[in-house]
């Protein structure tokens, strides 16, 4: 039993997904299910992560099929980070999802809501755990098309559409990432990541290889919301139900990170990636465009999700620039912001999920008073608000510590003042909401408007607050994201 | 009790006092009891640290580890024992003002009030007691956060604008440019820790340069030129606000952090072999010129003093950057003799606006005769910032101009004595107005009309206290003389 535990990982909410699906006459019933499933996961997740937390690594054949052969699942330090997000943000969200749910999803389309969300969850798991790189693919579609699903659940007509951008633009993305994998498989003749890895140095230097390169990494980065290929990701956001918009947030865009993480550091290896094809020089001007220009952006957004969505490019932004300036240091705070980043825009849209809830809708006008009529709230919004600034005690700034430390260190000075001052952009941005929940009158001071309900509250209570633990006690955090980078990096890391 | 157990109760009883203020927010008067009994007991708390200061010893204590290599701990220095026993101390008759003024002065949200004034001290204390940089800096910047709601207290449209000139500018300085320099410290040497002599001496003068300039700009408290106009601008405040922490505890703790980034971070020596702590200097000098003359062309009488205060803070920066132990000693006791002088006529302005709603210094002709308690305190007070005996003042400012002698900045002697001459112009003609002047037609007679007991008592203990400090100036500077050596004087 326990040596099945990684195929365990993506079996559980695989086959919950159908299973859901066939209760759709009783939506309760398949929330519970969905719920049992997420915390088993977990459970799965944490036993994965503690063995593997020592830097060693855990491979598994699916179905007895010696890799490179079959199909080979490993699990290792770098991974079960992603697990470990995966896992911590579906347990927390899944009890929120009953009552936002209800409100939000038509009753007869529940259990399929939960099929598709449990189906998207098992593709993310599956992308994240594999060593195969076609299953790469084969999850990348599954979570994808379960994604537009839930995305156009959204109440907003507007869903439909950009549920329907997103699907193009994700299809272009996968196709280029199937068109990357088939290049690699015709020079090697595998397709298993590690067999990759060991078999690819020979032919590394041939136009096929270089090629399959860029299909990577252009096909990655539009999953990942690179900028300028972010254009599905706020509208994506910001019409999806309030509860797939926590999920997305946290996990779908980290996931895509991941894998270009594993492609460029590990299967590619990084005097391919850095030393010959020179891509901190592509990545770092995409990092910073991304990380200023969606700033800006953000802070004239009117609407809190779409504001909030144009601030998580801008997060997708400070992962990439880790990545550009080449060295351990900042491939660990880019690993530490993957998990930073995700709890602290979880609570904050769980936070806004609870105005939707009570107010129906985020823009500034109708959240105008909130700060009076719902406290504990705004509350959680303005911690997890401060956390994404990058205010010390908060888990943002154990990032931003270690991003700037980074960027000291291959001596990017004006880099280092440009990222204080998007800090500033994104305090410009939280103050604007800020302000209007609690300096502004509301405009039907009579309606009854109380605080949301408990069921909601709690789980982004939770989160609001592990973004403080995480920031007060980051030693496990900063241990984790450290042996996370060694496992990428392979061979002897110099700090 | 133990150092550490000291450390915490010195920190611990602001914090808790807020608590209890909130908690008697359906009773004023036990409210306000509560308030002036939390400053008591801080105080008595912070004086239990001095002993031991005053032996040699350094009370230290680490609260916790965010990850390894950074920390917030606490450790008590001589400069950070005298700042947390000035803003401990003054609380209380502050305190005592302030319940004295928002009653007289009609002010509404009393709780809100005095219990972010606890959280301000508490703030305050912090910083002075941090045994290194990283501390330092989240306590400044609660320090900024808590005292916003007090510089928008009134609510008003200029309120609101003024207290976002206040946040904008403090969190945006000290978020691009301190935070800068706190992290290319750790980078370059390694620690934040405050040491005697520095961290960063070895390094390369140029890189030390560039991170001096981002350290004066990024400590928007201390209000050099051009990062001066949130001092100003949080006026709007009520004058307790104004009194303790624009002219004590705010303003201090930017200046008390530029001495503790000189000192323990850079450390005279290595400052000396900079290029920038010139620029500094005279970055400083022209500041404390410019503002006595816009001082001089201030009407308002708190936006007057407001403009003094950024001269005087650039008094201690530019002592900081003379690079010499006589400079940088009486930049240290500047915090101290200032804070008091500074507090008394805030408070004299706070007085003057509770007993005649009056703030504009060409409507106080004549209001000596009926205030005289209040200005001859604010005569005090103007005489102790000035600079003349028998007030403490005099002694900082002796420091000063001996430091830059020292250093041969021989125009820096003339700027210092310039400037002495400019606080005379502005300070001393609205008491000399208020005297002998008669008043208009329409207030004449009526004979003495003071403001409430509770501000016209604080307000001559601190006109006192300017005076006992000529005296106590010895203790001072051999309290103080402990910066350099790492052990008591």
């Amino acid at each position: 039993m326990f040596e099945q535990l990684p195929a365990l990982q993506v079996a559980i909410t695989l086959t919950a997904a159908p299973l859901v699906m066939l209760l759709w006459k009783a939506p309760r019933l398949a929330w519970a299910i969905t719920l049992a499933s997420c915390w088993a996961s977990l459970a799965v997740t944490l036993a994965l992560f503690g063995a593997v937390a020592d830097g060693g690594s855990w491979s598994y054949e699916m179905g007895g099929w010696a890799p490179p052969w079959g199909i080979e699942y490993r699990v290792d330090a770098a991974n079960a980070w992603i697990l470990l997000i995966i896992g911590l943000v579906s347990a927390i969200v899944m009890p929120y999802a009953r009552e936002s749910v209800e409100r939000e999803i038509a009753r007869d389309k529940i259990a399929l809501f939960y099929s598709a969300f449990l189906l998207a969850n098992a593709g993310l798991i599956g992308i994240a755990i594999t060593g195969d790189a076609f299953n790469i693919f084969v999850f990348f579609e599954i979570s994808a098309l379960a994604s537009y699903a839930l995305i156009a659940m959204g109440s907003d007509r507007r869903a439909v559409l950009s549920a329907y951008q997103y699907l193009v633009m994700g299809t272009v993305g996968t196709t280029f990432l199937l068109i990357g994998i088939g290049f690699l498989y015709i020079m090697t003749g595998t397709l298993n990541l590690y067999d990759l890895a060991a078999r690819l140095p020979e032919v590394s230097d041939t136009n096929t290889v270089r090629a399959a390169f860029a299909f990577l990494v252009v096909g990655i980065s539009l999953k990942l919301a690179l900028f300028p290929l972010h254009l599905w990701l706020p509208n994506a956001y910001s019409y999806a139900p309030s509860m797939v918009t926590v999920f997305l947030s946290a996990t779908a865009t980290k996931v895509a990170i991941y894998v270009l993480l594993r492609f460029i550091y590990s299967v590619f290896g990084f005097e391919f990636s850095f030393e010959e094809l020179s891509m901190q020089w592509v990545l770092m001007p995409l990092a910073l465009l991304g990380i200023v220009i969606p700033s800006v952006a953000a802070v004239f957004q009117d609407d809190v999700k779409r504001l909030l969505a144009y601030s998580s490019v801008a997060q997708v932004g400070y992962m990439i620039l880790g990545v550009s300036l080449a060295s351990a240091l900042g491939l660990m705070a880019s690993i530490l912001h993957l998990f930073n980043h995700a709890i602290t825009k979880a609570a904050l849209f769980m936070a806004v999920g609870c105005l939707v809830y009570r107010l129906g809708g985020v823009s500034l006008r109708r959240i105008a008073g909130a700060g009076q009529r719902m406290p504990w709230t705004m509350a959680a919004f303005v911690i997890a608000g401060l956390s994404l600034i990058g205010v010390p005690l908060t888990a943002g700034f154990v990032t931003k510590w270690h991003l700037l430390q980074a960027t000291l260190e291959a001596g990017y000075w004006p880099v280092a003042l440009l990222l204080l001052g998007s800090s500033l952009l994104a305090a410009m941005y939280i103050w604007k909401v800020v302000e209007a929940a609690y300096f502004r009158e509301p405009e039907d001071a009579g309606a009854d408007v109380r605080e949301a309900p408990l069921a909601l509250l709690v789980p982004t209570w939770a989160l609001t607050l592990a973004t403080l633990v995480f920031g007060i006690w980051a030693a496990f955090s900063v241990g984790a994201a450290r042996t996370a980078a060694e496992v990428l990096l392979g061979r002897g890391v110099a700090w | 009790m133990s150092d550490a157990a000291l450390i915490y109760l010195s920190l611990a009883v602001p914090l808790v006092g807020a608590l209890l203020i909130v908690a008697c927010r359906r009773a004023p008067v036990l409210r306000d009891g509560v308030t002036v009994a939390t400053a008591v007991v801080m105080f008595l708390s912070v004086l239990q640290l001095l002993p031991k200061v005053r032996d040699g010893e350094r009370p230290a204590a680490t609260l916790l580890e965010l990850f390894p290599g950074l920390s917030i701990a606490f450790e008590v220095e001589p400069l950070g024992m005298v700042f947390a026993m000035l803003a401990s101390g003054l609380w209380i008759l502050t305190a005592l003002y302030a319940i004295g003024y928002m009653r007289g002065a009609k002010e509404l949200h009393h709780t809100r009030f005095h219990a972010f004034f606890g959280i301000a001290l508490f703030s305050a204390t912090g910083i002075a007691f941090s045994q290194n940089m990283f501390t330092l800096f989240i306590f400044y910047e609660i320090l900024t956060l808590s005292t916003y709601p007090l510089v928008a207290h009134k609510g008003t449209t200029a309120a609101k604008q003024g207290a976002r000139t206040y946040l904008g500018l403090l969190l945006g300085t000290s978020l691009a440019f301190l935070l800068l320099a706190i992290i290319a410290t750790y980078w370059l040497a390694g620690t934040l820790d405050f040491r005697p002599g520095g961290i960063l001496s070895g390094l390369d003068p140029a890189v030390g340069s560039i991170l001096l300039m981002l350290y004066m700009y990024g400590i928007g408290k201390a209000a050099l030129m051009p990062f001066h106009r949130w001092l100003p601008a949080a006026m709007v405040a009520p004058t307790p606000v104004s009194a303790l922490l624009h002219a004590v505890a705010v303003v201090k703790a930017g200046v008390f952090t530029v001495l503790k980034v000189s000192i323990y971070l850079f450390g005279i020596d290595y400052l000396r072999e900079l290029a920038t702590s010139e620029v500094v200097l005279y970055i400083a000098v022209f500041t404390l010129l410019a503002a006595s003359i816009v001082a001089m062309r201030q009407d308002n009488l708190k936006a007057r003093l407001a403009y003094s205060t950024v001269s005087q803070l650039s008094y201690i920066v530019a002592a900081a950057m003379l690079v010499s132990q006589f400079a940088a000693l009486g930049g240290a006791m500047h915090i101290v003799m200032h804070a008091f002088g500074k507090i008394t006529l805030f408070f004299c302005a706070g007085a003057i606006y509770v007993a005649t709603k009056k703030t504009e210094i060409s409507d106080m002709h004549g209001l000596g005769r009926r205030m005289p308690v209040t200005f001859a305190a604010f005569f005090l007070g103007a005489l102790c910032v000035i600079g003349v005996p028998p007030m403490g003042g005099v002694w900082s400012k002796w420091h000063l101009v001996l430091g830059a002698f020292e250093s041969g900045y021989g125009l820096v002697v003339v700027a210092l004595i310039v400037s002495t001459l400019l606080n005379i112009a502005y300070l001393i003609p609205p008491v000399v107005r208020a005297f002998l002047l008669p008043p208009p037609e329409s207030e004449a007679g009526g004979g003495i009309r003071e403001a409430p007991m509770l501000c016209v008592v604080p307000l001559s203990l601190t006109a006192l206290g300017g005076l006992a400090m000529f005296f106590l100036a010895q203790p001072l500077a051999q309290l103080l003389g402990g910066m350099f050596t790492g052990v008591g004087g």
